[in-house]
C-alpha cells in the first residue's frame, strides 16, 4: 500500500501525516507514507487544496485533516 | 493551491465553462479575476470531465462552488450533473443578457465580466440562472472588470 500525504509542510499537513501514521500502527496495516510537497505532483493529482491524502493512487481526502476512523477505514481496518 | 500553507479558510472552487465563444471566454476572464481577487479558486473544470478521480474527489468535497457557463447549453452544470455534484451557486452569461454573438475574434467585453463576477458574488442560487439584485449581501470582491 502507497501512501502520499500532500501538503507544503505546515501544521495541518504534518497532523495529516501523524494521524495516518498512527492508524496505520493501531491497525498493523503495512503502507509505505511519503510526504509530498511539490507542487506539481499535487497539481497532477488534482488535489484542490491541501491537506490531502492518497492512498494507492486515489485520493481520500482533501482540504482538510483527515479522522483517524476515515484513515481506518481506507486502509480497510 | 497555496505554496506556503495549507487551507485555512473557507475553500471555495469556481468552475468556467471557458468555452469557444465570447460568453465562455468572459466566464474564463470572471473565474480568472475572482481568484486574483480573493473570491475563491478557480480549479480545472476539464479535470472533471475527464472524469480524473483526483478532479472529481476534489470537486465533491469542496465546502463551496461556484459554477459560471456562458449559455443555456450549460456544458459545465452538465458535467457536474454527470458526477452527482450540486453547486452552491451558478451563473449563466447570457441569462445575465448578455448576447452571445458569433466572433472569431472571442472579443471579451470588460462589462460582460464585471456582471459575471457581480452575479458570482451576488449568489445566484442553484441550477437557476443568476439575478443582478444589488440588494445582496457584499462578497468581497473588488467587482473590478
Amino acid at each position: 500500500m502507497e501512501i502520499k500525504v500532500l501538503g507544503p509542510g505546515c501544521p495541518k499537513c504534518h497532523e495529516a501525516e501523524k494521524i495516518v501514521r498512527e492508524a496505520l500502527a493501531e491497525s498493523g496495516v503495512s503502507a509505505n507514507v511519503a510526504k509530498v510537497s511539490d507542487f506539481q505532483e499535487m497539481a497532477a493529482l488534482g488535489v484542490f487544496a491541501t491537506p490531502a491524502v492518497v492512498i494507492d493512487g486515489q485520493v481520500k481526502v482533501s482540504g482538510k485533516v483527515p479522522a483517524k476512523k476515515d484513515v481506518l477505514a481506507w486502509i480497510g481496518k | 493551491m497555496s505554496k506556503s500553507c495549507c487551507s485555512s479558510t473557507k475553500q471555495r472552487m469556481i468552475l468556467a465553462c471557458s468555452g469557444g465563444s465570447n460568453v465562455g471566454q468572459a466566464t474564463n476572464q470572471a473565474a480568472v479575476e475572482l481568484t486574483r481577487e480573493g473570491f475563491g479558486k478557480m480549479y480545472c473544470l476539464v479535470g472533471i470531465g475527464a472524469g480524473l478521480q483526483g478532479f472529481v474527489q476534489s470537486a465533491r468535497a469542496v465546502e463551496e462552488m461556484v459554477v459560471l457557463d456562458g449559455c443555456p447549453v450549460g456544458c459545465a452544470k452538465a458535467i457536474l450533473d454527470r458526477e452527482g455534484i450540486t453547486p452552491g451557486r451558478y451563473v449563466v452569461a447570457t441569462a445575465l443578457g448578455i448576447e452571445k454573438v458569433k466572433d472569431p475574434q472571442l472579443v471579451v467585453r470588460e462589462e460582460d465580466v464585471r456582471r459575471i463576477k457581480e452575479a458570482a458574488c451576488e449568489g445566484a442560487g442553484t441550477a437557476s440562472p443568476a439575478s443582478t439584485d444589488a440588494a445582496s449581501a457584499p462578497c468581497g470582491c473588488s467587482g473590478k472588470a
